[in-house]
């Protein structure tokens, strides 16, 4: 059954204002199945407001080949990092 | 005939249906549905605990939940033939749950204004178990219904199999004093909900099939006596056991 089942990734909010989180993935025959099983399989000790799902198939990956090219240039830009600003004290938590 | 044996009567439509479902822990034909089914069940069995202790505080002769659902035997039991009908595959699962929750789910919506406050608090909690109920069911239904060859065949079945104990749903049990919906008035809530998931299944509801009856006055099927024994026999062989 599970061959003819695509595969979908599933995406919960745990709260509003937060984004949705990739939390793993499910089978089931189409959207409508997919947001069920998600539900049934993801929120069971309350831990969301919102789901999404998209099939797997869906989904465009970088390629591990390019890791180096992608990520590395930015190893030594460390200034990028909101590290090296002060913030005030009347702002608070950030 | 009082209100405590009304209570009772939903107590062990939930209960027994609770069982029912769970007997699917481990066996569903995919791991999504293997963890939705005793999701359903849970949901029932919660309902089943409230209204016990319920029953057994408005009969008020000591009854608790566990006495209620350990220690009274298959005759005393008064849950609508429907909830005990055994498993089959999982077509005739979900289409039992489809009836059930139909009928349960504008139950509680007007249960929802009971007088009686126990009553009104299950319902609010319920009516939306039982709209996902009607959901998870509804769907698979439909697309059983309206899938393979196989399993339109097997989904046909199922409705020849359930569709004579659909009639019980609407007949008055206990008298509850008003305090509990009439049956017989959610019929045509009912009669939608079924229609349209039949409609895009493109099932039929069958004509001429006899209604069985009785489960209100403990007249039950076989497997009723099997299902107790096996949900029984532990607190029976242990009385008084917890965790």
């Amino acid at each position: 059954m599970v061959s003819e089942t695509p595969l979908w990734e599933v995406f919960i909010r745990p709260r509003n204002g937060l984004a949705h989180k990739h939390v793993g993935s499910i089978h089931a025959a189409d959207e409508v199945m997919a947001v069920q099983a998600a539900r049934d399989v993801y929120t069971r000790r309350g831990e969301g407001t919102s789901i999404w799902v998209v099939r797997s198939a869906d989904i465009v990956a970088s390629d591990p080949a390019q890791a180096g090219e992608n990520f590395e240039p930015t190893a030594d830009k460390i200034y990028r990092h909101p590290t090296f600003y002060e913030i005030p004290e009347d702002v608070g938590h950030m | 005939m009082a209100l405590w044996e009304a209570v009772l009567e939903l107590a062990d439509d939930h209960l027994v249906l609770g069982h029912r479902v769970s007997e699917w822990c481990g066996h569903a034909p995919m791991l999504e549905e293997d963890l939705a089914m005793p999701n359903m069940a849970l949901d029932l069995i919660g309902t089943a605990r409230t209204l016990y202790d319920h029953a057994g505080a408005l009969e008020g002769a000591g009854r608790d939940e566990n006495r209620l659902a350990y220690f009274r035997d298959e005759r005393a039991y008064v849950n609508c033939l429907l909830v005990e009908r055994p498993n089959g595959d999982f077509a005739q699962t979900m289409l039992r749950q489809l009836y059930f929750a139909a009928f349960m789910e504008p139950y509680w919506r007007q249960a929802l204004h009971s007088s009686d406050a126990v009553i009104a608090g299950v319902a609010g909690k319920a009516v939306k178990e039982m709209a996902y109920h009607i959901r998870h069911a509804g769907e698979w239904v439909i697309r059983l219904g309206d899938g393979t060859e196989e399993s339109a065949r097997r989904m046909q079945s199922a409705v020849r199999a359930l569709h004579g104990y659909t009639g019980e749903l609407f007949e008055a049990g206990a008298d509850a004093g008003g305090v509990l919906p009439d049956r017989a008035a959610l019929r045509g809530d009912w009669d939608r909900v079924i229609g349209e998931v039949f409609a895009e299944a493109g099932l039929r509801q069958p004509d001429g099939v006899p209604m069985q009856s009785g489960g209100r006055r403990g007249l039950h099927g076989e497997g009723l006596g099997h299902l107790l024994a096996e949900m029984q026999s532990l607190a029976r062989a242990h009385p008084g056991a917890v965790w």
